[in-house]
Order: structure tokens, then sequence, then C-alpha cells
């Protein structure tokens, strides 16, 4: 039931061959080690990809906006200005790091510790294929909800801890926002558990096949409309346009992260880029059959993983493209518009998409739209 | 199963290690390089220029209160419901779906009435969030 990486990589020969050797000269301790270091191995690939990707985010954020607005964009660091988040990187790097004199000192560094820590957190259960996943925990989409949320306390105490005006309206927004928009992104959820049976990531991928009309999105018309609402409620949580009121340029200056410099800021922004593609990627997995495509990509062998890792990271980055273009395209919503979205228009639709699918599994057996009218329409020609 | 494996959560530690780590690693490694030269007017809060007056510490409106009730309740019923969610497919191929639909429904039966009540008291309104409930004989009066 709990797989991990270690699990994927003990089917190897040589795997077995080297745990036998360290049993042999070290003892018990020995394999216990070396699994140790496959896992940090694992997860220092992993937490490195993902910062390159969420960099990358950002320069893609640029150019994309840049493009969309008649501009050139960065174009001067490396080809295409593509090397321009290692420069804007470096130049964190070197600035000087000011905690001011009225703010909370230990929360004020404690914020983007908790930030980068619970989006790191989330990587744990993400399936980028079947056999590499960090952790296929039995109860990964609970806990990827619940360690996810550590980065709106991280806003919260960004914004409290700062002791400006501008970090505290920030940060008191993007609490209410976090948490209001937590509510459908739930619901929209719990509906494709219900229909998969399962909390565990790779099963809840295997759930679905390789043809759009076998993934979930388009398993019947609750889920289809239940993907969108996890997308726009994914869109509030990690505070992307057109919900980016806790850190709205033209009214907070910087929301809840206008006092910090630096290294500190980075972080942030960093936790911000990687958070979209998470949660990009848990909607690829959920709705748009994750590392699945319409014909077969190899099975355990390193090729097949590395195509369906390339399958996954296809889809969420389509996701993510979808992401920034709406960034650039729709203006922000004002508060009261944002609550009333959230509490008056997303949750009762998600709550009644939760009661549409259940009764559909209990009425279907859990079959989708396609083949109900596939067996319908058969029944009807060989009736007559 | 493999004969071998640590404790699953292992990566999971791994993960918030590396994630504490990076932040108070990068900042000690910046130490070494960064110029360091604060000033009275650096540690102030940014108010655009302005001295700040006050602290920025202020009591929160009762409308964040409001919805972060709403959010707990919620946030326990998905807590409450994932079991059961789990386990409705599995019931159903043993032809007990019936139950368990059931009890789901009851269970959104009773947070749907209590949303709606939540309206209709005109709590998920935003700006008018703390009038006096909209009576028809209350209307009118007070206005003035």
């Amino acid at each position: 039931m709990n797989e991990t990486i270690v699990s994927y990589f003990s089917q190897f020969e040589i795997y077995k061959t080297i745990v036998d050797t360290l049993t042999n000269s070290i003892g018990t301790s020995g394999p216990a080690i070396f699994n140790f270091l496959i896992f940090f191995l694992a997860v220092f690939v992993v937490v490195n990809i993902m910062a390159v990707i969420g960099g990358l985010g950002t320069f893609a954020e640029r150019k994309i906006s840049a493009d969309m607005q008649g501009r050139i964009g960065p174009n001067r660091v490396g080809p295409y200005g593509i090397l321009q988040f290692l420069a804007d990187g470096i130049k964190m790097f070197l600035k000087e790091d000011i905690i001011p004199k009225a703010a909370d000192r230990f929360i004020f560094i404690v914020a983007p510790v908790l930030a980068l820590m619970g989006v790191f957190g989330t990587l744990a259960v993400i399936p980028f294929s079947n056999g590499f996943i960090l952790t296929n925990l039995n109860v990964g989409i609970f806990y990827l909800i619940g360690i996810g949320s550590l980065v709106g306390l991280a806003v919260f105490l960004g914004g409290y801890a700062s002791n400006s005006k501008w970090s505290m309206l920030g940060g008191m927004r993007g609490a209410s926002q976090i948490i209001s928009y937590e509510i459908p992104v739930v619901l929209s959820i719990m509906a494709v558990v219900i229909l998969s049976g399962t909390l565990n990531f790779k099963d809840l991928v295997e759930a679905q096949g390789g043809m759009p009309q076998t993934w979930f999105i388009f398993h019947n018309p609750f889920t289809f409309i239940g993907f969108f609402i996890f997308f726009i409620g994914a869109l509030a949580e990690t505070n992307r346009a057109p919900f980016d009121l806790p850190e709205a340029e033209s009214e907070l200056v910087s929301g809840y992260h206008t006092e910090y410099t630096g290294m500190r800021f980075a972080f942030f922004a960093l936790a911000e880029y990687v958070e979209v593609f998470v949660v990009c990627g848990v909607g690829a997995a959920a709705f748009l059959g994750g590392f699945n495509v319409p014909f077969h990509l190899g099975g355990d062998g390193i090729v097949g993983q590395v195509l369906q890792i390339g399958a996954f990271v296809s889809k969420t980055l389509f996701l993510y493209y979808l992401v920034i273009v709406i960034r650039w395209t729709y203006p922000r919503l004002r508060v009261d518009q944002l609550m009333s979205l959230c509490w008056k228009y997303l949750t009762p639709i998600a709550l009644f998409n939760l009661i549409g699918v259940s009764v559909w599994l209990y009425m279907f057996d859990g079959k989708s739209m396609w083949s109900l009218l596939f067996e319908h329409g058969s029944k009807a020609v060989s009736g007559h | 199963m493999p004969t071998y494996h640590l404790d699953v959560y292992t990566p999971v530690i791994i993960l918030l290690a590396i994630g504490a780590i990076a932040v108070f690693g990068a900042l000690l490694v910046g130490k070494l390089i960064r110029p360091h030269n604060p000033g009275e007017l650096k540690e102030m809060a940014y108010e655009c220029g302005e001295a700040p007056i006050g602290s920025a510490w202020s009591h929160f409106n009762m409308r964040f209160y409001v919805t972060g009730l709403i959010f707990i309740i919620f946030d326990v019923e998905s807590a409450l419901m994932f079991p059961v969610a789990v386990v409705f497919k599995k019931m159903n191929e043993i032809n007990r779906g019936g139950l368990v639909l059931v009890e789901i429904l009851i269970f959104l039966a009773v947070l749907i009435s209590g949303i709606a009540y939540c309206w209709r008291k005109g709590d998920l309104d935003w700006v008018r969030s703390f009038r006096a409930p909209q009576n028809d004989d209350v209307k009118g009066q007070g206005q003035g």
C-alpha cells in the first residue's frame, strides 16, 4: 500500500546486490543507511528541479506577459534571456537583509521558512510517474491538503510580523482568502476521491486511463464542473491573479511581503511559483489522467519512467501556462467579490457536485457517461 | 513488498528539513558577501515615504472571525467526509452503497442547511454582514 521511491528501485538487481553486500559488511543497519541515501538523493533532485522550474516560471511569466503586451521582455542574460532568473537570484543573494525594528523578529524570520516547508512538503506525494513518487502515502490527498495549508499560515504570519500596514492588510486578506478557497478545492477533490475510492495518488491516477474520455474531468458532468471549481480555487489558494489580493501591487505596494528583502523575499517568491506547479500537478493527476497517455509508454524501465514523467510534466505545464495567461488577461477582483464568489457560488456548486457524484456512483456503479452512452447505444441498436 | 524499507514518511522529514535548511543556509552564506549597514530609516516600516504613525497591530474586523468560523465547520466536515468517500466505492461493489449514499446525503443536508442559514442571516455578505436581519418591518427604519 505504502510504496516509496525505494520500493521502485528495489526491483532492480543492482539494488539487491548493493543491499546484500552492505548487509554482509556492515550488518543490518547498512541497508537502512543505503535506503536513507536513496531517499535523500531523490528528494534532493526533486527539490532542485522544482527550484529551477520555479525560477523558469518567473521567466516564463515575464516572457509571456511581454508577448501579450507587445514587449520583448527579458532578453539580455543568456539565450533569449533564459538565465534571467539566475541573475535575479544572485542579485537577491547580494541584497542587504533588513528586519524592521518594529517587527516581531521571531515570526518574521520563521514565516518564509514555513512557506517553503509547506510547499516542499507537498512535493512528497506528487505522482510524477507510476514508480517515481517520493512516497506514495495511503493518505496522500489528505496529507497534501493538510501540509499545503502551512503556506496560508506563512502568508498571514509574514504579514502580521512585519508590523507594517500594507503587510497587515495583505496578511489579513491572504488568510481569509486562502482558508475560504480551500473549501471548494477540497470538496471538488472529494468528488474525485468518491469516484476512485482511494486517497492514494498512484491509485487515483491509475483509476483513469490514457484516453481523454477515461479521465475524471470527462467522467460525468459533475466532475467536469468540479475541475473548473478546483482550478479557480487553486488560483485563489496560490494568490495568483485575478485573486492576487494579498499582494495586490497597485493597492498594497507588495502585500504581505512588503517588508521582506533579499533572500527572505526570494524564498517567498520561490514558494509561490513552486506551489503553482504543485497545484497544477494535482489538477493534472486528479482530473487529467496524470502520467497516462493514450498509448503505452513502456513499463517500469528507466525509459518508460522518463516518458511518464514527461507526460505528467507536460500536462502540468499546460495548466501552468493557463495560470499565467489568466493572470495577464483578467483584472483583479474586489474583496467582497472574492468572498461572494467563494461562498455564494463555488461552495454551493461544489456541494451540489458532491451530491451529484455520490448519486451517480450509486446509480451507475461508477461508470463514466461515455461507457453508459456506449452501452445504451449498443442496446438500442441490437434491440431493433 | 520491498524487504527493506525505512518508514514511508522519511522523504517528508527530509523535505521539511531541506526547506528549513535552504532558508537559513542561504542567509548564513549570504552574510559573508552582502552589505550590512543598518540605519534608522531603513528599519522603519515602509509606508510610501511617510513616517508610520502607530503600530499596524490593530483589531481585526469581525468579518474575518465569521469567515474563520464557517471555514472551520466546512474543514471539519471535509475531514469527516473523506473516510466515507473512500469506502463508498467498495461498499457499492458489495451492494451496500445505498447506506453510504444516505449517510453522505444526510451529512450534506445538515451542512447545506447551515450555509443556507448563514446566507439568509447575511453572514456571507462581505459588506453588510453586521446589519440587523432584514425583516420587512425593520426595513426602512434606521436608514435615515
